[in-house]
């Protein structure tokens, strides 16, 4: 289990030092650097800066000090907001950003299961065309155009919620339901798969054979085998609502870090970019991290031979 | 032992499938005395399983359409039982053993926790009670260690010994029956041996009935005292096992045997294979159903399904080749057709 | 059960003449036996037998044939501006029931107020654009680039991923590796920077979903080859001296190709997204080319006047996305028959 948990810590490292190089380069090859709106900064600030991150040294020594920095959790400044840390400018709009994604993610996971577990249990019943019926309009709906669309009738046709702005907490209410319908219809189709799945396994007639009630096998054999493989969306889950955060963010005036990765994307402010694409990675490649750690956890049969053999 | 435990009479089983509707089990009757070991024999296809599996209700409603005849338990229909009471019935009264040990337990629970879900279903007994009988259970299917082994999980057993596990938990809870579906057919040959000497000493030990649900007729000879020949949906011979193996009546059992492997057997004779394959039974036939395949066929086999016949001690076969008439019609080329076969 | 009844019927005095031998034919025990027919005829039959796949192959044949020729059907083209033909709503005669009746939302016929004679099927961007033309000519777009990053995976995923397995040992392991972290990185992160260093258009964008999209092509490829080639059959070719590419061409991809087929129908409505998806954050096409994405995007800034420019476009990206997933949907299913409940 430690081997099989170092390894995986070693790809996560790996991977979030690929991808550092490589957003360092790629951002090298674009024009322009901090100086070239010169109205921006100070000549006193541009030394401090050049001291600092070595701009006016060549590239390798300039990606050396970049990575150095980088480990110490300094991303650079902005280019656009005079000289404010990247890092603090992530601190500052994550805030709203968690909120909409940990509500859409509760909210999504809880109705998604509910209606996954459901489907599975009454297959071919008008309740399972409707929820799998659902799970393809969530699925394939852009979130964007739901987004826009949540917006203009829940929001300024009928005045139920808050459309836009960020005001007070029902405000969140809208992104949040927008952001959790990719997350309801992802869990409903994977869950109600996985309890087909499992309810035709034999070891499911063998429980019944033994007399176990149908609540006791559903209980305690279909759910339990088909939740653990649940843990593995997390991963696809996470990139669904990153992905959403940026448009609903941008559609709602959340102030969240996704309308600032639009923002900084308009104003070509690299940096910023760099430094948010970073954060985005890192949270992708703890999240998979985490899950394989869980599942490793929780399925018994990982837990030994990956364990034993890696 | 005059009345049987079980009794099963002309039951019917059919399958809605995408071909459209498949009639699996056809008129099936048999009855299963305390103790005794049935063994029901067939191809692949034959409608054992099924018939298996109706006896626990175990078949998925949205598939199997339709059901009837009578399965009698102890005086009582169960196959017009509520699921509640079937619940009730199977594993404390009749359990069962499924073909492949390597699906049939929970991959995610301890073997102890599955072997003590039937006790506390049944016995209602405190867990230090069940956790004790988990590992008597254990040591009684021949498992080493058995204190510590209770809390591994299945992956961590070989087929063989995933397989004794299954068998414990079957017969966790001291049951009348137990229908074993095929146990030794995913097992290597060494370890099918052992576990069916297992199961031969266990039923001495606790007179638990068996079905034996096989296709291998070496099994049949070491363990049952009455076999039930089934082809095409339908038990086209039962009797005792002695009368089956050496003086089989219908063309098709006698095409089982010969197609068989034996050690007594002259060295150079051959295994003689039946041609053709199972009909099927979505498009049913008129007639007798191995009519296509029968060396023997007569003009009635094509032409209408075959009464029962019945000799002397329950040995019984559907074969029009038994009627009389054609006895003294076509005795003659029948013999000479089967010296014909075997020379 | 028409079997089972036929013994009460037998008569009791069956004439003896039908005691007789039988000629046995050797045919008749074959004919029982089921037709053979190839898996992708199978996989067909089960297709056609579902409406929601027959009703998505429909649709998308239509969307797709009005996207060619939709665009010729208006005498505007895409990028015609006609400033006193502004921001007019939908008006398609004979189909004002509907709402396309050219009122606005204070339910003034804005045609009769303007003396607009023409009746624009979708209205009229800010600009006096056609949005017929306009959506349609998108749709082309939108498909022309799935299509193209579609093919594109294909190659190089069957490629990669085969050569990976083929091969195996030390060669796999290192094309394993790369792979094991490339996967690891959201595409939605490398998209987004392509996007930005590339010049905004059509192959920028195509190529920035192609540097992320050939990886799950290739892991499906190579999975399926790892696991057919130590299978029997590809043994007994070997062993009976069939050459490599002969094994590749003949015996591992025809077996391998039902995966690859639902990979690349699912990266069609993918690239799609995608595509809308970097044209709404404003990395997409630049004007006057629209996609849908450029149309929902500007349709989203003007949705509370004119909510056609928003409704429009996005009724039909999420059809056709609907109709890829739903179809690719039904080939998974229809080629393996076993996920199917």
């Amino acid at each position: 289990m430690i081997r099989f948990l170092l390894k995986r810590f070693g790809i996560m490292v790996t991977t979030l030092f690929i991808i550092a190089t490589a957003t360092f380069f790629l951002m090298k090859l674009l024009p322009g650097t901090p100086y070239s709106n010169p109205d921006k900064l100070s000549e006193q600030q541009i030394a401090m800066m050049n001291q600092k991150y070595g701009l006016d040294q060549p590239v390798p020594i300039q990606y050396a000090r970049y990575m150095g920095n980088l480990i110490q959790g300094d991303l650079g400044v902005s280019l656009h907001y005079k000289g404010r840390p990247v890092s603090q400018i992530i601190l500052e709009r994550i805030g709203p950003s968690a909120l909409i994604g940990f509500q859409a993610l509760i909210f999504g996971s809880f109705i998604g299961l509910a209606l996954g577990i459901i489907s599975a249990l009454k297959p071919n019943t008008l309740f399972d065309y409707g929820s799998v019926t659902l799970a393809v309009l969530g699925m394939s709906i852009p979130s964007f155009v739901l987004a826009s669309l949540l917006q203009y009738y829940i929001g300024v046709k009928l005045k139920w919620l808050p459309p836009g702005l960020w005001e007070s907490y029902t405000s969140s209410l809208l992104p949040s339901l927008a952001l959790s319908v990719i997350v309801i219809a992802t869990v409903a189709r994977f869950i109600r798969g996985e309890m087909l799945e499992v309810l035709g396994q034999e070891y499911i007639m063998t429980a019944r054979a033994k007399g176990v009630t149908e609540w006791g096998v559903v209980m305690r054999h279909v759910l339990r085998n088909s939740l653990i493989p649940v843990v593995t969306m997390m991963g696809p889950l996470a990139v669904g609502i990153i992905t959403g955060t940026l448009v609903v963010e941008k559609i709602f005036s959340v102030p969240g870090l996704g309308e600032q990765f639009i923002l900084s994307i308009m104003s070509k402010d690299y940096s910023v970019i760099m430094g948010v694409t970073l954060f985005y990675s890192a949270l992708f490649i703890l999240t998979v991290f985490v899950v394989d750690v869980l599942y490793g956890i929780l399925d018994p049969r990982i837990r030994e031979t990956e364990g034993g053999r890696t | 032992m005059n009345r049987p435990i079980l009794a099963v009479d002309n039951l019917e089983v059919s399958f809605h499938t995408q071909s459209g509707i498949v009639d699996a089990v056809r008129g099936v009757s048999f009855s299963l005395q305390k103790g005794e070991t049935l063994a029901i024999v067939g191809e692949s296809g034959s409608g054992k399983s099924v018939t298996a599996k109706s006896i626990l209700g175990l078949l998925p409603k949205q598939i199997a359409s339709k059901r009837a005849g009578k399965i009698i338990y102890e005086g009582k229909n169960i196959l017009e039982f509520s699921l509640r009471k079937m619940q009730a019935l199977r594993g404390a009264e009749i359990s069962m053993v499924f073909q492949d040990p390597m699906t049939s337990l929970n991959p995610t629970m301890t073997i102890g926790k599955q072997l003590m879900e039937g006790l506390y279903r049944h016995r209602k007994v405190s867990k230090a009670k069940a956790a004790q009988k988990a590992v008597e259970m254990l040591q009684m299917v021949g498992i080493p260690n058995a204190e510590e082994r209770v809390n591994t999980y299945p992956h961590q057993f070989s087929g063989g010994m995933r397989q004794r596990v299954v068998i414990a938990m079957a017969l966790a809870c001291d049951p009348k029956i137990l229908i074993a579906d095929e146990p030794t057919t995913a097992l290597d040959v060494t370890i099918q041996a052992q576990i069916m000497d297992l199961m031969r000493n266990l039923q001495k030990k606790t007179g638990t009935a068996i079905i034996l649900i096989t296709h291998d007729l070496g099994v049949v000879a070491k363990m049952a005292q009455k076999v039930a020949v089934m082809y095409a949906g339908e038990i086209v011979e039962t009797g005792p096992v002695e009368d089956i193996f050496y003086r089989p009546m219908h063309p098709y059992t006698r095409g089982l045997l010969q197609s068989m492997p034996r050690l007594d057997a002259p060295r150079d004779e051959p295994l003689i294979p039946i041609p053709g394959f199972p009909p099927d039974l979505s498009h049913p036939q008129r007639g007798c159903p191995f009519a296509p395949r029968c060396a023997h066929v007569m003009k009635v086999c094509n032409a209408f399904f075959p009464l029962p016949k019945e000799t002397h001690n329950g040995h019984m076969a559907k074969c029009w080749l038994l009627d009389e008439r054609a006895n003294h019609r076509d005795r003659l080329v029948r013999e000479c057709r089967e010296v014909s076969d075997h020379g | 059960m028409s079997m089972m009844k036929i013994p009460e019927t037998v008569p009791d005095d069956i004439i003896e003449d039908l005691f007789v031998p039988e000629l046995v034919r050797e045919s008749r025990s074959e004919e029982a036996s089921t037709p053979s027919s190839s898996p992708w005829k199978d996989a067909f039959r089960r297709l056609r037998a579902s409406k929601g796949v027959v009703l998505s192959a429909i649709l998308i044949l239509i969307m797709a044939s009005i996207a060619i020729v939709g665009p010729a059907m208006s005498k505007y083209s895409y990028d015609e501006q006609n400033l006193a033909h502004s921001n007019l709503p939908p008006k398609i005669p004979g189909l004002q029931w509907l709402g396309f009746d050219g009122k606005d939302r204070q339910d003034t016929d804005v045609y009769q107020q303007r003396n607009v004679d023409t009746a624009y099927w979708f209205g009229t961007d800010e600009f006096g654009r056609d949005l017929w033309t306009r959506v349609w000519k998108g749709m082309q777009i939108s498909l022309f680039i799935a299509l193209i990053a579609a093919l594109l995976d294909l190659f190089i995923g069957v490629l990669y991923g085969g050569l990976s397995a083929y091969y195996g040992g030390r060669v796999d392991s290192a094309m394993e590796r790369i792979i094991e972290i490339l996967m690891g990185i959201p595409s939605l992160i490398v998209i987004v920077l392509f996007a930005i260093i590339l010049e905004p258009g059509i192959l920028s964008i195509t190529l920035a979903m192609i540097i992320t999209g050939w990886v799950g092509m290739a892991r499906i490829v190579r999975g399926q080859i790892l696991k057919l080639k130590v299978q029997e059959f590809v043994l007994a070719a070997r062993t009976l001296g069939v050459s490599n590419s002969r094994i590749i061409w003949k015996h591992l991809l025809p077996n391998a190709m039902g995966p690859i087929v639902v990979n690349v129908m699912f990266d069609l409505p993918t690239a799609i997204f995608f595509e809308a998806f970097l044209s709404f954050i404003g990395l997409g096409l630049q004007a006057p080319l629209a996609s849908l994405g450029v149309l929902i995007n500007d349709g989203f800034k003007q949705m509370r006047m004119f909510p056609y420019k928003l409704v429009i476009p996005a009724v039909m990206i999420s059809l056709i996305l609907i109709c890829f997933n739903l179809l690719a949907d039904g080939l998974r299913d229809a080629l393996d028959p076993k996920t199917k409940k």
